[in-house]
């Protein structure tokens, strides 16, 4: 066996190993120079990135791949930790990874002589690590322990800025609402538990009945895993911790969050892939009932988004809101192509939905990062006190339009392929679902559009005189999304025939992943 | 705090660290382990804490070797996983159990007497997890002192 093919055995243990050990180097490391510590951490994300590539590359042309921990075959396989790697797993992998390293060298100017950056990054590793290990388990007790670990770290990171008191405030209520979210994923496993006595997630989907106890353990995931990600009732602390937390952690939280929207993706299509279309009540499928359900959360998450993202006059504030509407698109996307099980626009809207998690981390990950920018050289964060920046500010205003106009989905750029996929799919399902989801797009072009007007355009403030441009490391950073959002938007083909389909078939395709662990059983 | 109250923390303080240096050390035979031993260490430590006042233990204790033993019990446990994809093929392999030398003794069956020499990584993980636990928990005992000292606050 080749070293490279011995790497790639290992590969999907060292992507959690790498930053995990890394993590806590970094307090050693950071004693040597405060330079050390900010390349050592983009030097750890590049190797652990370059794990994901081989992963990905792997597991795109072979199929999936399995890891056991602490034994070479598979002889035990209720009481093993298994990892599984599918396409699904490797997209997000990917998209969590790219996120951390623009994050890291964002933060190199941003934070730059501020105090406790060495906690920063460790903290900032491990929750790459949570996000990594929640995408690539294969044990739904393992996706919890991922899912806690993201919580705190995330916790500790938003009230990175703790002599603001705004901070600690959006801080306690992410631990609290995330605490109650994880608590119930472990009820949920519980009753998982004492039912099959599993916790491996493809020998579940072999055995699961779907009897009552099972309808209350999905109900109780697709809420708490909904709570994480943001999902319109329980969006209330979306806003408040993206406003308060650096906006180089909040491309972190984002990957955490998207992180648990695939938590949701697994458990609807893998765990109960097997049971979704018996039906329920009224000779109604299941998969109806819950797909109209993700689909009206879906559609108050769109609306509560924007018209909340357009009173707004903290420009954090609104991109937060502006993140809960696109959230609302992801979950239309998802919703439709399971009330749709089985026919063609449901995959149609699936490529959308997925298509729609890799863009929505590019556009408002760039908006997050242009209006840090903007805090980072006025120390405004209201858009009442900021003015005519385009002025000095020429690449972060174009930075800015590109953002915009991809979160609104306008045609040349990435935003536009999803969001075009997601309305001819939903239009199948109900016209009216389709134009409100395009009213929403254009309330957020509105939205944007005045925020444009209000902090680059008009006149130039007399206290705003000396404002320079953003420093080198954070253009850099906003670059890099920006050149991805427009290159996917030009060649969407590039990602959607490589990355997107893949992970829409590895998902419908519930049998396979159940094979490979299960296999004789 | 009073002549009493110090002469028994003086000598409550090394039974405490002992049981709790027992436990992590037999986490693999009894119950218990690293975490619980570590709490009982940092519970002595909390003993003196209390016994002595907060400034006596900030003379005595630095708080950035505890954080460099805090990182050092985690990274060690992390290469001890790391340890076994290169000598048992695979991430936390036990490469130690049944080898015959370090905790390497296979157990004898049946109701024999625990024999400690048993466990392959089990023992060292513990001991990784236990200094982790210790330095944390230290860590945090002695932030809420401080924090409590600070009389602006109230």
């Amino acid at each position: 066996m080749t070293f490279l093919e011995t790497l790639l055995q290992q590969s999907p243990v060292l992507i959690i190993a790498t930053p995990l050990l890394s993590a806590f180097l970094m307090p050693l490391v950071s004693r040597i120079h405060a330079k050390v510590r900010d390349v050592f951490a983009l030097v750890v994300l590049g190797v652990t990135s370059c794990f994901v590539g081989l992963l990905a590359s792997d597991v795109l042309s072979h199929g999936p791949r399995i890891y056991i921990f602490g034994a070479q075959n598979l002889s035990f396989p209720l009481v093993r930790i298994l990892f599984e790697v599918d396409s699904m797993g490797v997209f997000m992998a990917i998209i969590t990874v790219m996120l951390a390293s623009i994050a890291v060298v964002y933060s190199w100017s941003f934070l730059h002589q501020q105090d406790g950056l060495d906690k920063y990054y460790t903290l900032l590793l491990l929750v790459v690590t949570s996000a990594l290990g929640m995408e690539l388990t294969g044990d739904i007790f393992n996706f919890f322990v991922f899912l806690e670990i993201s919580c705190i770290a995330s916790c500790a990171l938003i009230a990175f800025w703790v002599d603001e008191g705004e901070a600690l405030e959006a801080a306690f209520k992410y631990i609290v609402v995330s605490s109650i979210g994880a608590l119930f994923v472990l009820f949920a496993i519980g009753i998982f538990y004492a039912q099959y006595n599993a916790l491996n997630i493809a020998t579940l989907a072999h055995l699961l009945q779907f009897t009552f106890l099972d309808k209350i353990v999905l109900a109780i995931l697709l809420v708490s895993l909904g709570m994480k990600a943001g999902l319109a009732p329980m969006h209330m602390w979306m806003p408040d911790s993206y406003g308060r937390a650096p906006p180089s952690i909040i491309l972190i939280i984002m990957s955490a969050t998207l992180a648990s929207v695939y938590g949701i993706l697994r458990v609807m299509f893998t765990l109960y892939g097997n049971v979704l279309t018996t039906s329920l009540r009224f000779s109604l499928p299941a998969h109806v009932i819950i797909g109209w359900i993700l689909i009206a959360l879906a559609i108050v998450s769109i609306l509560i988004g924007v018209i909340m993202a357009l009173v707004q006059t903290d420009l954090l504030r609104l991109i937060g809101y502006a993140g809960v509407a696109e959230i609302g698109y992801m979950f239309l996307a998802i919703g439709t192509s399971i009330v749709a099980l089985g026919t063609s626009y449901a995959t149609v809207a699936l490529h959308g939905g997925l298509f729609h998690i890799l863009n929505d981390a590019l556009d408002i990950g760039l908006l997050f990062l242009v209006a840090g920018a903007i805090y980072y050289v006025t120390k405004k964060r209201s858009l009442d006190d900021i003015s005519g920046l385009a002025r000095s500010m020429k690449f972060t205003t174009v930075f800015f339009i590109i953002g915009a106009l991809a979160v609104a989905g306008m045609p040349p750029l990435n935003g536009f392929t999803s969001k075009f996929l997601i309305y001819e799919s939903v239009y199948q399902v109900n016209p009216i679902l389709s134009i409100i989801a395009l009213l929403g797009s254009i309330l957020l072009l509105a939205i944007f559009i005045k925020v444009l007007y209000a902090a680059f355009l008009g006149p130039e403030l007399p206290e705003l005189k000396d404002v320079k441009e953003a420093p080198r490391s954070m253009l850099l950073a906003m670059g890099f999304l920006a050149v991805f959002a427009v290159v996917i938007g030009l060649f969407p083909n590039l990602v959607l025939d490589t990355l997107v389909k893949p992970a829409a078939t590895a998902l419908l395709d519930h049998a396979q992943y159940i094979s490979m662990v299960v296999g004789g059983l | 705090m009073t002549k009493i109250v110090k002469t028994t923390a003086n000598i409550l303080f090394p039974f405490t660290m002992i049981f709790g240096l027992y436990v992590i050390a037999h986490g693999h035979l009894t119950p218990g382990g690293g975490f619980q031993g570590g709490a009982i260490v940092a519970s002595g430590c909390a003993l003196l804490l209390v016994a002595y006042g907060s400034p006596w233990v900030f003379d005595h204790i630095k708080d950035k070797r505890l954080a460099t033993f805090e990182s050092l019990g985690a990274i060690g446990f992390i290469t001890i996983g790391l340890l076994g994809l290169i000598f048992g093929a695979v991430f936390f392999g036990n490469f130690l159990a049944g080898s015959g030398s370090l905790f390497g003794t296979t157990p004898a069956t049946g109701s024999t007497l625990a024999d400690f020499n048993t466990g392959g990584v089990l023992p060292l993980m513990n001991f990784a997890v236990g200094v982790k636990v210790i330095a944390g928990l230290f860590v945090i005992i002695l932030v809420m002192a401080y924090a409590s000292s600070i009389k602006e606050w109230s």
